[in-house]
């Protein structure tokens, strides 16, 4: 038994829950990544609904943040890393020859965890994607994206007087919401996030969450988080990564009130870390 | 379901402890009720009223220890955010023990009915039956606080046809009690007191099967309230 149950590479094992949907955004199937020869992911099918929060919760080192980055070849990045399997954005394989991975990005945009701007102005930062990415060049054009996208992040208000002052000064929620609005002034379809919330106090996760939720209206939201409180209040699925392994993928509700795989359960009552 | 999962193996261990100390009050008032409901029977058996004032004394234990079992939970949320079966074990904790209470409160009515009828010298005839269906009432209790200190989902189904016995013999002694009353006018005002007794008897294992309902809850995570006992025997399976 004990033998038997030990995982190796080539050990085959089914997510428990709901993994795959009938309509998805993203799909994911038979994905396994390697840094190197040690592998990091093992096998992960999963389907990431439209207009959803997807949360990604699991132990430290279990996989959450490379499997992020599989989502729009962030990891292409790592000389290392080789990613292997299929990942559909609707009918798109992400990893097909013909796909420009700087449009890719723009479609699936990144949120990290430490908010990043760029040692340039407010409105810079917002305009910046935009411009690289070929979508305006107007001045009028930049300023009215600018506009609504500092506003859907609702910075709109605290930001407007000083829009010209660099970014560095804003405080670390402002500036995790300006990184928001950097993301999706280009239109993504999708939004990473990377524990976007762990550098923020309290009110600011609580204004960054709020965002999340709006913006889920009319994005597709996959966020890693090691807080399971956020995972709860935000998602409205949730996945439970372990040693790289897809383990469970339900409702949230589910998940924190009757996780079906009993590695969920104990990380969820706080009996593994 | 093994013990540590439901209250031990935390990283914390002082949360460990904690739930481990809600588990022991729980039993504890478990204990007492039992003790209000057996001291109740001696005296209907007996014929000897004078246990009854205990019956009085220990509901005030049982209201405190009530009171503090929900603090302590309140705590818990407050603090800990439990989750999944932590989550679980405080809400079915803070409905039993409101079961617990009121399974002490119909006890102390049953115990005051007892008394009256045996200070106005009542025929033991009329509440033969009572005893009996007290007997079987005092056993479902019993059965039912083993299931929820071994958290078994098993044996609470088992309690739930039981408790179909119980409401089988209350039906019979109400039966009774109708005949007895026809044919016996002038003790109509004794046989409602009985009546009144089978009727806090019966409610007893009312609060007994919601008590194996939450132990089911806590256990499956499965709300079988308002649900027929084949079908839970089924989504239990
Ligand atoms: N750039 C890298 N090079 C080599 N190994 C890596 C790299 N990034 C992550 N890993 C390894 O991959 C595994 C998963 O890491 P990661 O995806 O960061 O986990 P998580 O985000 O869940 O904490 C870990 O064992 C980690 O050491
Ligand atoms: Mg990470």
């Amino acid at each position: 038994m004990a033998e038997n149950s030990k995982q190796t590479m080539n050990d085959t094992y089914e997510t428990t829950g709901i993994p795959l949907l009938k309509d998805s955004k993203l799909s994911v199937r038979n994905v396994d990544v390697f840094y190197g020869d040690k592998q990091a992911i093992f096998d992960v099918n999963l389907d990431i609904g439209k207009n959803q929060v997807i949360s990604m919760i699991g132990p430290s080192g279990c996989g959450k943040s490379t499997f992020l980055r599989c989502l729009n070849r962030m990891n292409d990045t790592i000389d290392i890393c080789n990613v292997t399997g299929e990942i559909k954005l609707e009918d798109q394989n992400i990893y097909d020859r013909s796909i420009d991975v700087v449009e890719l990005r723009a479609r699936v945009g990144m949120v990290f965890q430490k908010p990043n701007p760029f040692p340039k102005s407010i409105y810079e930062n917002v305009a910046y994607g935009a411009r690289i990415h070929g979508l305006t060049d107007n001045k009028l054009e930049l300023d009215e994206l600018v506009e609504s996208s500092l506003k859907r992040c609702g910075l709109w208000k605290e930001v407007k007087e000083r829009l010209l002052e660099p970014a560095t000064g804003l405080s670390g929620g402002q500036q995790q919401r300006l990184c928001i609005a950097r993301a999706i002034a280009v239109n993504p379809e999708v939004i990473l996030m990377d524990e976007p919330c762990s550098a923020l106090d309290p009110i600011a996760t609580a204004t960054v969450e709020e965002l999340i939720h709006e913006l889920s209206q009319n994005f597709t939201i996959c966020i890693v988080t090691h807080s399971m409180q956020q995972a709860a209040r935000v998602s409205q699925r949730t996945a439970y990564f372990h040693l790289g392994k897809l383990i469970e993928v339900n409702d949230t509700s589910v998940v924190f009130t009757n996780p079906k795989h009993q590695l969920t359960e104990e990380y969820i009552t706080g009996r593994i870390g | 379901m093994n013990d540590d999962i439901l209250v031990g193996g935390h990283i914390s261990r002082q949360f460990d402890q904690e739930l481990d100390e809600i588990r022991s009050r729980v039993l504890k008032m478990g204990g007492l009720v039992e003790a209000q409901l057996d001291k109740t029977l001696d005296a209907l058996r007996s014929g000897d009223s004078s246990g009854i004032t205990d019956v009085e004394k220990l509901d005030r234990k049982v209201n405190k220890l009530e009171m503090q079992i929900d603090e302590e939970c309140t705590q818990i949320l407050a603090k800990r955010q439990p989750a999944a079966g932590d989550l679980r074990m405080i809400i079915a904790t803070t409905k039993s023990v409101r079961d617990l209470e009121r399974i002490g409160d119909e006890a102390e009515r049953v115990a005051h009915m007892v008394r009256h009828v045996l200070d106005n010298g009542a025929a033991p005839k009329s509440y033969s039956g009572l005893l009996a269906l007290g007997e079987e009432v005092k056993e479902l209790l019993h059965d039912t606080l083993n299931t929820y200190a071994r958290m078994e989902t098993r044996s609470a189904v088992k309690n739930m046809r039981k408790d179909q016995d119980v409401d089988d013999e209350y039906a019979r002694v109400l039966m009774h009690l109708i005949e007895f009353m026809k044919t016996d006018p002038d003790h109509i005002a004794g046989a409602l007191d009985v009546m009144w007794a089978a009727r806090s008897l019966e409610r007893i294992g009312d609060h007994c099967i919601n008590i194996c309902e939450n132990v089911i809850y806590l256990v499956e995570g499965e709300d079988v309230r308002h649900t027929k006992l084949s079908r839970i025997k089924k989504q239990l399976s």
